[in-house]
């Protein structure tokens, strides 16, 4: 393996003039599942943000597999999937208008067929033609999921994906991402469920006041002092 | 929970690092400028009363010319500001280039009130109307919105580097947009001939006329140039503490 | 796919995208409609036109309806994206942003385009005024363009503050001043022939031209945080 897919320098990011993220050094390899802990306003969802090309750093450097992408956005986008707190769907389009608007963004070869095979998978075949607006949010959760993936992307992007999941839910997640690992994939998810985080995940990053603080892979670790060590960090 | 122990690093390229503190008061550039403006004024305002001589058609009233012109050029000068600053703060990204925008669009919009104002009162007496829609005028009254646009949308957005980009483009846009608006305006006043504030550019002005002008114009560049420093530095300061605040409650 | 071809078939994606979501929820079009025919109407309350003067008259009643209707439809596409959970879901993906801005340019042109159509006629029944209709049409486009080249970058950079409404109108009306000069002269002249009237036309179209220009090179730089 020649080097990391996704190194992160010094990334510094402030909102007007407050600073959130002071200063992130990070690596991640192919096949790795990473799992984003931090209390909240800590920067998680600011650095999912910034590498899914929707913020500029205001510091350090961002390299996709050796590139510096931060001259090169665009680069940085076709390559990520990220599936935020919303959508990101279009309410007055049907399931599949809007799968098929975004592969032309994407450039993905016949997108309606992909689109389609993507969503039996995730068990929403029936509702392709449906308008959004009229999906529950468990349902749309799954779409957004079938956007993120459409362009076969190689860093998935998750922002708490397991809020308010069922069961199944929660089981799609984690074969989501166990195929994304297995394909050679990265991805990076942020949660507040530690059993989640344990489970789903190859290595835990703890994320404070800005900067990445801990960091050990999820086998080695013992869950019940971790458990408290990281309550504490996070009061 | 652990105190952090090393200074949270300050985001973003700011003056801080780079500029020593003046050890308060004025910086000496701003003192000389301080110094000579004030000097210029003083000589503009004896030049301009007492040294100009009183002309033949308009009388007294004319003397507001010295105040108008100076005024006038003052606005066009800080929107010319304006526009360099913002396109060197789009190319660059360095706030510092911001605080020149910002500094230089208060001034621009208050010296362009100022000469809509004495050319309103010097109007009057010579036309019998408080306004024309001369060419001229007109701009100079279209060039007051567009700062005080810039301004409030400055104002609504903030001190972010987001407003900072929107007020850049405003003001590069609205910079290539004046020269098309006063010679759409001047057609369209072509159509109808009006009145014309005669103001300087007449070959006829006689040499005393001329040299109260360049006195009092070099005066309110001074001028203008001073309170550009003290502008600056108050937005300087201003983003610091601002700064400085939200790292502390941060 | 060519580099060019690929950015226009995303012009076009997003531009079809926002036709589709518009013409399913036809509050924004029609709003406009009646907007620009109740200022027509009340023009006419308010220069209480007598045959002679409405030459000087009905060109600028038609342009200022034309404007504010503009300013209606404007807030349309960039508000919906903010609103909604934000043009974060464009650019997320790798599109042009220059692809963006021109999508919706298209759009604001279309949709203002499809409100002057109905206007027209009606302008010219009411204020009984002959339009040589043929030679409109060029006026009516390049003065549109230039009001939506400015207004579509416009709207993006007020889109995320709160007072957005009150704010495009006070930043586009000082800029827009030569389309609206040039129009109201070049409708004018259309009515009654004037001679040695400048060329408005071609003024308008170099404004087109200048700031649809700028407005691509600049728009990257505003959506983008």
């Amino acid at each position: 393996m020649s080097g990391p897919y996704l190194e992160l320098r010094g990334l510094k990011k402030s909102f007007g003039l407050k600073p959130i993220l002071r200063g992130v050094d990070l690596d991640i390899q192919r096949g790795e599942r990473v799992a984003l802990l931090g209390a909240n306003g800590t920067g998680k969802t600011t650095l999912l943000r910034l590498l899914a090309g929707l913020l500029k750093p205001d510091g350090g450097t961002i390299c996709l597999e050796g590139v510096d992408v931060r001259r090169e956005q665009q680069h940085l986008r076709r390559q990520v999937g990220f599936v935020g707190h919303q959508p990101y769907l279009y309410t007055e389009l049907s399931v599949l208008e809007n799968l098929v608007f975004f592969g032309h963004l994407y450039g993905v070869k016949q997108s309606e067929a992909q689109a389609m095979k993507l969503l039996e998978q995730v068990g929403l075949g029936q509702r392709a033609r449906e308008r959004v607006g009229v999906l529950s949010r468990g349902q749309l959760q799954r779409v957004a999921l079938v956007r993120a993936l459409l362009h076969s992307p190689d860093l998935l992007l998750f922002d708490e994906p397991d809020t308010g999941l069922d069961d199944a839910g929660v089981a799609l997640l984690e074969k989501t991402l166990q195929t994304q690992a297995a394909q050679n994939g990265v991805v990076l998810f942020t949660t507040h469920q530690l059993e989640h985080a344990f489970a789903f995940s190859d290595r835990m990053v703890v994320l404070h006041q800005g900067r990445i603080v801990f960091q050990y892979a999820s086998a080695a670790l013992n869950m019940e002092s971790f458990r408290r060590a990281y309550q504490k960090v996070v009061q | 929970m652990a105190v952090v122990n090393q200074p949270p690093g300050v985001v973003g390229r700011t003056a801080a690092n780079q500029q020593p503190r003046p050890k308060g008061g004025l910086s000496p550039v701003a003192l000389v400028l301080g110094g000579l403006s004030c000097v210029g004024i003083l000589v503009s305002i004896w030049a301009i009363f007492l040294y100009a001589p009183r002309e033949a058609t308009q009388g007294e009233p004319q003397r507001i010319f010295y105040f108008h012109v100076p005024t006038a050029w003052l606005a066009m000068l800080a929107y010319g500001v304006l526009a360099v600053a913002s396109i060197i703060y789009l190319i660059k990204g360095d706030e510092r280039w911001d605080w020149i925008a910002r500094a230089t669009a208060e001034l621009g919009a208050v010296f362009t009130t100022l000469a809509l104002i004495t050319g309103s009162l010097w109007g009057k007496p010579i036309w019998g109307t408080w306004w024309v829609w001369d060419a001229r005028l007109t701009t100079t009254l279209i060039l007051w919105f567009l700062y005080i646009g810039y301004l409030m949308l400055r104002n609504t957005l903030g001190r972010t580097p987001t407003s900072a980009r929107a007020g850049a483009v405003l003001g590069i846009i609205g910079f290539v947009d004046v020269p098309i608006i006063y010679l759409s305006v001047n057609w369209w006043r072509t159509l109808h001939p009006q009145a014309v504030l005669p103001v300087g550019g007449e070959p006829q002005l006689p040499p005393s006329m001329l040299l109260t002008l360049m006195i009092s114009l070099a005066a309110f560049t001074l001028l203008y140039a001073f309170l550009m420093t003290q502008l600056y530095q108050l937005e300087r300061l201003q983003t610091l503490t601002l700064r400085l605040r939200a790292l502390i409650e941060g | 796919m060519s580099e060019l071809a690929l950015f226009f078939e995303q012009v076009w994606a997003i531009l079809w995208k926002d036709l589709r979501s518009e013409f399913r929820n036809r509050q924004m079009l029609i709003g406009m409609g009646m907007f620009a025919l109740l200022v027509l109407i009340i023009f006419n309350f308010a220069f209480d036109l007598r045959v002679d003067n409405k030459a000087a008259v009905a060109p600028g009643a038609l342009w200022v309806a034309f404007v504010f209707a503009s300013l209606l439809g404007l807030g349309r596409t960039i508000a919906a994206e903010r609103e909604q959970g934000s043009l974060d879901r464009l650019l997320l993906s790798p599109v042009s942003r220059k692809a963006i801005y021109l999508a919706k340019l298209l759009g604001n042109v279309l949709f203002i385009g499809i409100v002057e159509l109905v206007a027209v006629p009606v302008f010219a029944i009411l204020f009984d005024v002959p339009l040589a209709t043929g030679l409109l049409i060029p006026i009516v486009l390049l003065g549109t363009l230039g009001i939506a080249a400015v207004g579509t970058l416009f709207s993006a950079l007020t889109a995320s503050s709160q007072t957005r409404e009150m704010l495009l109108p006070i930043l586009i009306f000082p800029l827009i001043v030569p389309i609206v000069i040039g129009a109201v002269r070049a409708t004018g002249s259309l009515m009654i022939a004037v001679s040695n009237e400048p060329p408005w036309l071609g003024l308008i179209a170099a404004f087109d031209v200048i700031f649809l220009s700028i407005s691509l090179l600049t728009f990257e730089y505003i959506v983008d945080e």
